[in-house]
């Protein structure tokens, strides 16, 4: 059989293939021919088949089939087998095969080699793809060599043992004793690489940090060399001597100084004098600096050192260099929390930095710059954001807007700055601002009460313009709906006050319904402010006649709001003012709040949400049920819903809903139906017996003439306590009754104090008002239970 | 540390792949190709630094090939440029006038010459004098094996 072609020999035919499948057939055909050389167990050139295969490895074909030849090449006693063997373990093996175990005798019998090659070699292999099992096995050998006087051996094993240390942290202790005297070398490379061992191994272990902080002086000792000694040949680049060992060093000094007055007093002049001495025209020289710099950052340095750094920072800025920039922007980012006024001071040239042309530094510099805005330069830095978000690659558009936001929301200095902000943002980036922002603007705006027809004036001009910016045009239409009135009226504090009338106010929102450029979410937005301003303005006529076409669209949700809709001018035309008034101002919760209605349509609209049950109907389902039974009589429906009903037009339970999602659950510091006790209504005693006594005071919504609310007082006259006091209610069909809580569920005695609990009461037929009540409290060790029926309610309260 | 170093061409051939974290084929390939397009794809003066998943990447130009390394958080790039030219210029001792051909061709020395520089992602050899002598001196070991043979090696 032929000898296989040579290495270089097959890398000039592969050369000459002129198209991707000529490739492959030469490669096919070569690897049909080694794999039959491997299976003739060929010792002399399966040397150069592995080489072969690892060619072409490199090109992208799959040469697993060799891995077990590269095990028998590491076994071999021929030099050149060896290396090409680890070599091709290396590039062919990964530590999840099982096949490399195989490996670990051959490595452990080669780092005993009486060649220190051979000897490299697998340490080398061992360093860079020892899976956790063979570092085990190993670390004995490693831990071995690290104390050799062969620094040629030394430096790699240090290096392995870091490898192993990364691998297997519990061995960490094991090469603590050889450790010793690894820094007194005058080595370099045993130097460097016993550096990188230290380091590792202080980062890992705070035992070992504190073990191994005595080193400071030593380390400073071996910096302050490097930087005073003439000039070496050996180690010099560009003028400067072993930068790859001063920037280890300086790494390490940042982890033993941290946290650490002594240490960091100790290297505070050696870093003065980097700092001030390294040549910068290079960037050999920077990459000193910055290493130092990140130093003198972490540590505990003295302020004078601290402005030094920043001072050098800035300087980088200047650099005509980009990569200096970058890492300038980078390092600043990293120090603005905590050296906050001595980055303001350069301010400016980030700023400047915002106009780089390079894609990296410009990220950069925008991330700088919103953490650097603060409230006494807020107007001038959104003026340069608001220029940068004009200019900037759509890749930059929404995470600068949504910084422009968020820094608007924290600094704004008026609010009509911060309206005027907004819609800056909103008709320069409009299509890129993210979805949640959209929410989260009609918040703003409706806290904005003194601003409102200033803002709906503003936003109408700008779709005037231009409706394809969905954002824009979605917060603009919820703004017509609710506001709508505002603007067609013509006052406006803020701006010369434009003419519209309640036609061109509805044309613009009629052609965001009709347009392609308006997405179903959009749509949804116009339709609904249509329909508010069915409230608000006089043309009734013609929002019914776009209702009622939309009744029949296509778009599901489109139809289904335009149905119910129809519902409203219908059937329950009574409802509608109530529920089409205007927003009131919401509190941003975290948890399910007014936020979640405006993300799903933007207004309250009477359609159920089940996570959003009223926390404080405290009785659970089973306990109406039972007074269901208890009570009798079909026109008693129980009070307490758990769960809402889920059909949308079962008007009742929605206007519950309604009340309940505005309602005051304890969360909201503004109540949407305001309380006016002008219309004294006198309270009255619904319950007397066996000490306890239940008043009822009340109280009309001005806004709802159909709510009751009456607030019970419970007081309890007998010496002792009443605990675990429930009280329920039920009402007849007609009415729907709401609970909240309780304000306590023990009566003290004496008529110490009182529980008080608020009952609504909705009652839109004006029928006389009846309640049967169920008390349930322990008294004295035992459990009571009483009902009872109240029908002596002042006719004020229903009527 | 470092994470890899690749080298490849301005078509996007691989020529050089070391890896100093296990990883299987598919995600070395994978690894690969993001860094061949993101860095193929960069504007000729931009900084030779991009992010990458967790990962900073520093790439530079020499000639027709692209050097290109992956580095954790806390690595220092301005460093990571100086190991990079440092490896350039133990190829170019070596080989004398190194050019992307010489490394095509003798792609196992290039590997042999960057174990004797790098291991584990670390610098292992500040010396350029040191690691053209182990260099040498491994070659010789070689060649003697060679001679003993009486035969090529490969």
């Amino acid at each position: 059989m032929p000898a296989p072609i040579r290495l270089r020999e097959l890398i000039r035919t592969i050369r000459t293939a002129r198209t991707q499948a000529e490739e492959r057939e030469m490669i096919q055909k070569e690897c049909a021919a080694i794999r039959s050389s491997f299976r003739e167990e060929d010792n002399t050139y399966r040397c150069r088949n592995v080489a072969k295969l690892l060619y072409m490895h490199m090109l992208g074909y799959p040469a697993h089939f060799g891995q077990l030849e590269c095990l028998k090449l590491i076994a071999s006693q021929k030099f050149t087998d060896k290396r090409i063997g680890y070599l091709g373990a290396m590039l062919l093996l990964d530590e999840r095969q099982d096949v490399h175990l195989l490996m670990t005798n051959c490595i452990k019998n080669d780092l005993n080699h009486s060649t220190q090659y051979v000897q490299g070699v697998a340490l080398c292999t061992l360093g860079c793809m020892g899976s956790a099992e063979m570092c085990r096995d190993l670390a004995g050998e490693v831990e071995k060599l690290l104390k050799t006087s062969n620094s040629y051996l030394r430096k790699k094993a240090a290096l392995c043992a870091v490898h192993v240390i990364r691998k297997v942290p519990e061995l960490m202790e094991m090469f603590l004793p050889a450790t010793k005297n690894l820094l007194n070398e005058k080595n370099h490379g045993v130097l460097h690489t016993s550096v990188v061992l230290l380091t590792e191994m202080c980062e890992r272990s705070p035992d070992m940090l504190a073990h191994f902080r005595k080193l400071v002086p030593q380390l400073v000792r071996i910096l302050k060399n490097l930087i005073m000694s003439g000039y070496s040949p050996e180690h010099d680049v560009s003028g400067i001597s072993d930068p790859f060992l001063q920037v280890r060093i300086l790494r390490l000094l940042r982890i033993l100084g941290k946290g650490d007055d002594d240490s960091s007093e100790a290297m505070n002049d050696i870093l003065a004098q980097v700092a001030t001495n390294t040549e910068t025209s290079k960037n050999v020289g920077n990459a000193i600096l910055y290493e130092t710099v990140l130093t003198i950052m972490d540590i505990k340095s003295e302020s004078g050192l601290r402005v030094l750094a920043i001072n050098i920072l800035g300087r980088f800025l200047l650099n005509n260099d980009k990569n200096i920039r970058y890492v300038a922007l980078t390092s600043l980012l990293k120090t603005v929390q905590t050296d906050h006024n001595a980055v303001q001071r350069h301010r400016s040239t980030i700023v400047d930095c915002l106009k780089d042309l390079d894609v990296s530094i410009k990220r950069r510099a925008m991330e700088l710059s919103f953490a650097l805005v603060n409230g006494n330069n807020v107007r001038g830095m959104m003026k340069e954001l608001l220029h940068f978000l004009d200019m900037c690659d759509p890749e930059f558009k929404a995470d600068c807007a949504s910084g422009i936001f968020l820094a608007a929301e924290k600094y704004a200095p008026s609010k009509r700055w911060h309206i005027d902000t907004i819609m800056k943002v909103l008709t320069t980036a409009g299509s890129y601002v993210r979805d949640d922002s959209v929410p989260n603007l009609i918040q703003l705006i409706t806290n904005s009460v003194e601003m409102h027809s200033y803002t709906v004036q503003r936003l109408y001009k700008a779709v005037l313009d231009d409706i394809s910016q969905q954002p824009l045009v979605q917060v603009a239409s919820w703004c017509m709906g609710e506001y709508g009135d505002l603007l067609v009226s013509g006052q406006c504090e803020e701006e010369e006050p434009i003419h519209v009338t309640e036609d061109e106010v509805l044309d613009v929102l009629e052609g965001v319904l009709v347009s392609n450029l308006s997405s179903p979410i959009t749509r949804g937005y116009a339709l609904t402010a249509i329909m508010k301003l069915s409230t608000r303005f006089s043309s009734v006529n013609r929002i019914k006649r776009v209702v009622s076409i939309y009744g029949s669209s296509i778009d599901v949700e489109l139809q289904q709001r335009a149905v119910e809709y129809n519902a409203l001018f219908k059937k329950y035309d009574h409802m509608r003012s109530a529920l089409l008034e205007r927003m009131p101002i919401m509190e941003k919760t975290t948890t399910n709040g007014p936020t979640e209605i405006l993300h799903t349509n933007g207004e309250a609209e009477p359609s159920v949400r089940d996570s959003k049950h009223p926390p404080n109907i405290p009785q659970p389902s089973s306990q109406a049920n039972d007074l269901l039974d208890l009570l009798g009589g079909n026109d008693v429906v129980p009070v307490i819903q758990t769960e809402l009903p889920t059909k949308p037009a079962s008007s009742g339970g929605e206007l519950l809903d309604l009340l309940g999602d505005l309602s005051l659950s304890g969360r909201m510091d503004v109540k949407c139906i305001c309380f006016s006790p002008f219309l004294a209504i006198p309270p009255m005693t619904a319950y007397n017996k066996n000490g306890l006594k239940i008043d009822f005071t009340f109280e009309r919504s001005n806004s709802n003439p159909n709510v009751s609310v009456i607030t019970i007082h419970a007081s309890n006259l007998t010496e002792v306590d009443m605990a675990d006091f429930v009280f329920q209610a039920a009402v007849p069909k007609t009415f729907q009754l709401q609970l909240l809580s309780p304000s306590s569920n023990v009566v003290p005695g004496l008529n110490k104090g009182t529980v008080t609990q608020v009952i609504k009461v909705l009652n839109p037929q004006k029928q006389q008002l009846r309640m049967r009540i169920k008390l349930t409290y322990t008294h004295k060790g035992s459990s009571v239970q009483d009902l009872a029926e109240v029908n002596n309610f002042p006719t004020q309260s229903w009527q | 540390m470092m994470r890899f170093l690749l080298l490849f061409s301005r078509q996007g051939k691989l020529r050089l792949q070391k890896w100093f974290t296990p990883l299987v084929e598919r995600e070395r390939k994978k690894v690969v190709r993001d860094m061949t397009l993101m860095v193929l794809g960069r504007p000729p003066r931009s900084c030779n630094f991009l992010h990458w998943k967790d990962l900073k990447v520093v790439y530079k130009r020499y000639a027709s090939l692209y050097f290109c390394c992956g580095l954790d958080d806390k690595d220092n790039e301005l460093l990571a440029l100086e190991v990079l030219h440092r490896y350039v210029e133990l190829l170019d001792k070596y080989f004398g006038n190194v050019c992307e051909l010489d490394i095509i061709f003798n792609f196992e020395k290039a590997y042999f010459i960057l174990d004797e520089f790098l291991m584990g992602g670390e610098v292992q050899e500040t010396s350029k004098v040191t690691v053209a002598k182990s260099i040498e001196a491994s070659d010789m070991l070689q060649e003697t094996m060679e001679e003993y043979m009486s035969k090529p090696a490969f």
